[in-house]
């Protein structure tokens, strides 16, 4: 398969990715130290609960002083998310179930885009498995790298807490390929701003959904509809 | 830290993962529902990106990041690699906050 061209783009894509979210595990190793968790306590959530934006919600808001209770319901809300990303992949990965419990570790934002950015089933399923399996291993050993170097470094100085909305930016720009999906993102974006100051962290990204509404219209002729 | 909350959490976020994935997944959806999920990544996205760019906490904010990411989009939209990308939206955010 990989004398197919654009396999060989899609997985190096992937693989890309996986080393710049890397990266970025490296300041969340960080924030969680300094948050006052252990080097342990940091390389087991990345090990296990594996979803970047859930684990930065729970180390902030105990930084922060926030109790464990509204940490934990932040950062759960968050992971909720995952669960619409298994209905959008689910078609797509057949297989035995110890398999899909595998891949439903795995299913995450980074995984679920590069994947629907795909139009050929080989290659939308090649994109999720590479790219899972590589944020996986980058994630965690950035994880570890940060909660070991502690608070020695400071992410901001490198620019690094605008290396995650920078690569969203780079995978948000394929997905936008019809008008309804640009719809989709221009609702969800405007949605989050305006619920940031009013909401606690971790809502306004689940209230940003609202923005899936544009699908209830059947597609017309040349705002054509994607199937999931 | 305690490691309670690590295990509930981890618990929890594998829940919702095998929840979507395996248990509700292999059903066939109407084809109206598939329209709204196909359009979750751009509505999730679109919203991550702006809540990491324009928000401290619940604060909102017009920063340096602000610089890096349109620096991003612009590199996203020339079809720079996806790393490249990345190094502009950081190396920019850096250099207008020694600036600033």
């Amino acid at each position: 398969m990989l004398r197919d061209p654009r396999m060989r783009q899609v997985i190096s894509a992937c693989i890309t990715l996986g080393f710049a979210v890397g990266v970025f595990a490296v300041s969340f190793g960080v924030s969680a130290v300094s948050a006052g968790a252990s080097v342990a306590q940091a390389c087991a959530m990345s090990l296990l609960v594996f979803t970047g934006a859930s684990q930065f919600s729970l180390v902030s808001v105990i930084g922060s002083g926030g109790t464990a209770a509204s940490a934990f319901g932040g950062a759960a809300l968050l992971a909720a998310r995952n669960g619409v990303y298994g209905l959008a992949m689910a078609p797509h990965l057949e297989g035995s179930l110890g398999k899909r419990l595998v891949a439903a570790q795995l299913t995450i934002d980074e995984s679920t885009a590069m994947a629907v950015a795909q139009d050929d089933p080989a290659h939308r399923r090649a994109a999720f498995w590479v790219t899972g399996m590589s944020v996986y291993l980058f994630w965690n050993v950035g994880t570890f790298i940060g909660a070991e170097l502690g608070t020695a470094i400071d992410p901001t100085k490198y620019g690094l807490d605008a290396a995650f909305p920078a690569a969203f930016v780079a995978i948000l720009f394929p997905v936008l390929k019809d008008r309804v999906a640009r719809w989709a993102a221009i609702t969800g974006a405007v949605v989050c701003l305006a619920l940031i100051p009013f909401v606690p962290v971790g809502i306004p990204i689940l209230a940003a959904t609202v923005g899936v509404l544009f699908g209830i219209p059947a597609p017309d002729g040349d705002a054509a509809g994607r199937t999931a | 830290m305690s490691w309670t909350l690590v295990f509930v959490l981890a618990g929890t976020a594998y829940f919702f993962k095998v929840l979507g994935l395996v248990v509700v997944g292999d059903r066939a959806l109407p084809p109206m529902l598939s329209r709204c999920l196909a359009l979750i990544p751009a509505a999730l996205l679109a919203a991550i990106v702006v809540k990491d760019t324009f928000s401290v906490g619940r604060d909102l904010v017009i920063d340096a990041r602000a610089a890096g990411v349109a620096a991003a989009a612009l590199a996203a939209w020339r079809k720079v690699p996806l790393i490249g990308v990345i190094v502009i939206g950081a190396a920019v955010t850096a250099a207008v906050r020694v600036i600033g």
